[in-house]
């Protein structure tokens, strides 16, 4: 206190007795403000889990070991239903309730938060070398949805590609090679043929067509060598000669081939299906590994998706993204727990409880998941695919344009268009929301 | 004198606040809604413009808003006339000498009290191909496995299958409360003269069961404007939009695409369906309201 | 004699057979929730019996909290409707004021126009009042209920005016006659207008879902739908032991006051 003590106390003693009060409530309120600080940042996070079940621990089991190691941030993780549901809630508490300072969400919502301005780029955050490394530590094909304008929006977190299952027992059953796996388009008709012929009941593959179809279909387009959509975000492909192809193909399955239901198969119920043995091959999200692993009452395998002109699958799931209306410390601590979350030990940790991507290469170089990995091959085959996989279907006013194309593959599998039809009427349609953003 | 103007205040103070919430949330968001419907919808990078009828113009030439009017036009049909029937059948059942009286109304009324949301998944589970109810009982009589919510010409019957089953428990107490009324010497009277039941349903039961049923075709047309909870767990208005329903478009529009204007405009489309089915109520029960 | 042969009779079998189909979802939900998970589309009798989903059920989601949540909300609207519906029936029933029945006719619409109509415009006004994301604003649409004016409008005018004037010879003030007179006579449909209120409370889930955000609001319905997303694979053991822990607290009151559930439903309607 020694400085506050003014050089001529006599004369301006009120005065200064007044400032000495001022100052030490200046120094109260700064401590009173660390103290805050020290117990007190609080951040909401808005999470998106369709399953009720294990993974909303996981989350939680990470966060705490997070708020273990930073005793001054809060976290509240909110799970929130589906991706729609968490990017609805997420936006919608901005405006009242409980306001989001992170949330992770689908990353395809890239370009909806920016047009709400909703979301900050990570670019501004970082300062340091190291931070700025530290960008850069993702595979970058993970990057692809959250990069645009030629900054970082999204950090990769809940991240997965398109996985194909095979029952072995069936295989065998069927006289096929349960370590040989369909390679491209025409051994999975085979193959599929093969099964169905010598088992009653059992499909020979299923790719799901409700919830998410775009995402199965960008894997096909992809396999046919053409991505649906430009990297701004205001162009579609839906009518490429490519594209139509691959739909045809799809649909074959079903009405031709008859390896598949024809109609649409639903996202929800076929992990079900084939854990009963009804379809020998599912394609579905590498985050339905540990579960299937867990539940599966045969033999399985995982392989990378069939290709007809090349390999393909788009990546699918859910990114870290900043709010931009939090202050600075809460940014700063949304930093930390991201960081946090993607450092490659919970990243590793993280993979093997869930069977999405470790979200980094250096995430595959922990012990851990080295050693689990060594168990368990099919681990790596979601990380190995990342060399052929693309973006994921992401444009402006994405709900829409989404749901355009989920119509038309749905129009097509269930017979009431031809493929061609539904995908030039989708890509029209598509080119009217889009034209005021090119 | 007196007396009457503290009647009006009073009267007045009593109403208000029934009067303000129901304006806060009934009244003053129709006006508003009707008002949005000629905006652009506002982002934070875009404001609302005024655009005049272009919502509507538009709205008009959505193939999926026009497929889900079909739909909810083949909805409401496939859900009432079903219902009222089946109604009247649980009713006249329940109503007789039947053995094990208690538990059989029971089951019929239990769909009512019964989350929509929750039987959803139970429901799920009887159209779930090749391992669902359905198809395992199917595979016991041979029949092959149908994709039941997979086909676009079987999933709005699905759809309907369960709102009538949730529906006409509910209705069945209407009938029950009904019958309940005929009195007991008129049917002693026409088993002494010997005519048969169905000649006894048909000119006495049916004819006393008239004007409840006109309540319950107001009910069950409201209902299956305003019934979507199912579509949120089995169909999402899927597969291609084929069992799509305007509310639940309401909600994607809204909820889905951020689009609160076009939203707006659907709802007013709602809105004046509502009215048109007022408007038909107020003719017919108008009487009844007042002289009840 | 008459009776045993009933008991054969195509109309019983018929009236037991639909009464089969009526619950079978319930029975379904039953057998999955608790036998093991890997007879949850097998049916086979000799599974053995567990109470393994109702715990993981339980610890997948905070279904304590929920059932709280469901619980504030269910009490709100029920006793602010009750007040708010038994003032303005009140002032129909018994008052000649300006405007009453256009008033009443306006009152009348929201019959039609149910607040699940306008959950758009709802929406925004909410987050205008900030109650977003609050049990009050999950009741609030619903607590002026045209529904319970209209119903109790109707059974304070049956009440004879003749107790009213005893009453007000007595000395009693309006408020005194209505709560001394005409509500404890009214007692059989605020008990009918009860029921109907929380089992259509209890079970709503359109506009639950849009207003509320996180756990602390969520009501049982809209925590349901999230656990029981198909979108994360079903697992319809553990989503049936979900459901049956949600609407046991009003099946239980159905079974054991099935009477009254009826009656109430019943009586409502026919006013």
């Amino acid at each position: 206190m020694e400085h506050l003590v003014p050089n001529n106390l006599n004369r301006r003693s009120v005065m200064n007795v007044n400032k000495i009060y001022k100052n030490t409530l200046v120094l109260i309120s700064i401590f009173l403000g660390y103290f805050s600080y020290a117990f007190g940042i609080e951040l909401n996070m808005y999470y998106p889990v369709a399953v009720g079940g294990p993974l909303t621990k996981i989350v939680d089991g990470m966060v705490a070991e997070f708020e273990k190691q930073n005793p001054d941030v809060k976290v509240n993780a909110i799970y929130a239903g589906n991706y729609n549901d968490a990017r609805i809630k997420a936006l919608a508490a901005l405006k009242s309730g409980k306001p989001a300072q992170l949330s992770v969400m689908f990353s395809i919502d890239i370009y909806e938060l920016i047009e709400q301005d909703a979301i900050v780029p990570f670019d501004d955050l970082v300062n340091t070398y190291e931070e700025k490394a530290w960008l850069y530590s993702f595979y970058p094909t993970l990057m692809e949805n959250g990069v645009t304008d030629g900054k970082v929006w999204g950090i990769p977190f809940q991240r997965s590609t398109i996985v194909m299952y095979y029952n072995k027992d069936i295989f065998r059953k069927s006289g096929l090679n349960p370590d040989q796996p369909p390679q491209n388009w025409n051994e999975l008709v085979d193959y599929g043929k093969q099964i169905v012929s010598k088992n009653s009941n059992t499909w020979g593959v299923m790719i799901p067509s409700t919830g998410y179809p775009y995402w199965m279909f960008g894997a096909l387009t992809m396999q046919n060598n053409q991505v649906l959509m430009n990297g701004d975000g205001n162009e579609t492909y839906f009518n490429h000669p490519s594209v139509v192809e691959a739909l045809q193909f799809w649909k074959d399955l079903g009405s031709k081939h008859n390896v598949m239901p024809s109609g649409t198969i639903e996202w929800g119920t076929l992990r079900k299906n084939f854990l009963e043995g009804k379809t020998a091959i599912m394609w579905h999200s590498t985050g339905n590994l540990t579960t299937v692993k867990k539940n599966a009452k045969f033999d399985f395998g995982v392989a990378m998706l069939p290709e007809s002109k090349r390999r393909g699958t788009p990546t699918g799931g859910g990114n870290f993204y900043i709010f931009k209306q939090s202050s600075d410390e809460e940014k700063k601590a949304s930093m930390r727990l991201i960081k946090f979350m993607t450092s490659p030990e919970q990243a590793a940790h993280w993979s093997m409880a869930t069977g999405y991507m470790g979200v980094s290469p250096s995430s595959y170089q922990t012990e851990a998941l080295r050693n689990y990995v060594k168990d368990f091959p099919p681990a790596v085959v979601a990380r190995d695919q990342l060399n052929y996989a693309t973006a994921e279907l992401s444009t402006f006013q994405t709900g829409r344009v989404r749901k355009l194309l989920d119509d038309a593959i749905q129009s097509a599998l269930t017979g009431n268009e031809s493929p061609k039809q539904a995908l030039e009427k989708a890509q029209k349609s598509a080119e009217r929301l889009l034209r005021r953003y090119q | 004198m007196n007396t009457k103007i503290s009647h009006h205040i009073y009267g007045w103070l009593l109403v208000m606040p029934a009067v303000i919430l129901m304006g806060t949330f009934t009244h003053l968001p129709s006006v508003t809604t009707l008002i949005s419907s000629f905006f652009s919808n506002e982002t934070k990078k875009r404001p609302s413009i005024f655009i005049g009828a272009e919502n509507y113009e538009y709205m008009f030439e959505d193939p999926v808003f026009v497929e889900a009017v079909m739909n909810n036009l083949w909805y409401s049909l496939g859900t009432i006339i079903p219902s009222i029937i089946l109604a009247i059948i649980m009713a006249l059942f329940v109503n007789s000498k039947l053995p094990g009286k208690t538990l059989v109304r029971m089951a019929y009324f239990t769909p009512t009290i019964l989350p929509m949301i929750a039987v959803s998944n139970l429901w799920l589970f009887f159209y779930t191909p090749d391992i669902g109810l359905l198809d395992q009982i199917g595979a016991l009589f041979g029949l092959e496995s149908h994709n039941w919510l997979g086909d676009t010409n079987t999933v709005l019957a699905c759809i309907i299958v369960i709102t009538i089953w949730k529906e006409a428990g509910f209705f069945m107490i209407f009938y029950l409360a009904a019958l309940q009324n005929i009195s007991p010497d008129l049917k002693e009277a026409a088993a002494l003269e010997g005519s048969s039941k169905l000649y006894f349903f048909r000119r006495i039961t049916f004819p006393l069961l008239m004007p409840i049923t006109l309540f319950i075709l107001i009910n069950a047309t409201l209902n299956s404007f305003k019934l979507v909870d199912h579509l949120f767990i089995l169909t999402k208005g899927g597969p291609n939009n084929a069992s799509n329903l305007i509310l639940y478009y309401i909600y994607e529009v809204a909820f889905s695409f951020f689009d609160f204007s076009y939203a707006a405009t659907i709802t007013i489309f709602l809105l004046v369906i509502l009215a048109i089915i007022s408007l038909a109520q107020f003719v017919f029960f108008d009487k009844r309201i007042h002289y009840r | 004699m008459k009776d045993q042969i009933r008991i054969f009779s195509i109309e019983t079998i018929s009236s037991w057979f639909l009464g089969i189909i009526w619950i079978s979802p319930l029975l379904y939900a039953f057998w999955a929730a608790f036998h093991p998970q890997e007879y949850s589309t097998n049916f086979d009798l000799t599974a053995p019996i567990v109470l393994d989903n109702f715990i993981e059920a339980w610890s997948y989601a905070p279904f304590s909290r929920y059932f709280l949540n469901t619980f504030l909300i269910v009490t709100f609207i029920l006793l602010v409707q009750f007040v708010i519906c038994t003032l303005a029936a009140y002032a129909f029933a018994r008052f000649e004021f300006f405007g009453n029945k256009i008033l009443f006719y306006l009152i009348l619409i929201q019959l039609m126009v149910v607040p699940e109509v306008l959950i758009v415009e709802n929406y925004k006004i909410m987050s205008q009042l900030n109650l977003v994301d609050s049990i009050i604003g999950v009741g609030l649409p619903y607590v002026a209920s045209a529904f319970g004016i209209f119903l109790l409008r109707q059974t304070f005018k049956s009440v004879p005016k003749e107790l009213e004037e005893a009453a007000r010879v007595e000395g009693c003030k309006i408020f005194s006659i209505l709560m001394r007179v005409y509500v404890p006579l009214a007692k059989p449909t605020y008990l009918a207008y009860g029921l109907v209120s929380v089992s259509y409370h209890w079970n709503n889930f359109l506009w639950p879902l849009v207003i509320t955000n996180s756990v602390e609001t969520r009501p049982l319905t809209v925590g349901l739908a999230i656990f029981g997303a198909p979108e994360s694979g079903v697992n319809w053991s553990i989503i049936s032991a979900g459901t049956l822990l949600s609407v046991s607290p009003l099946l239980l009151g159905f079974i054991l006051f099935q009477r009254q559930f009826i009656q109430s439903f019943m009586y409502a309607g026919i006013k």
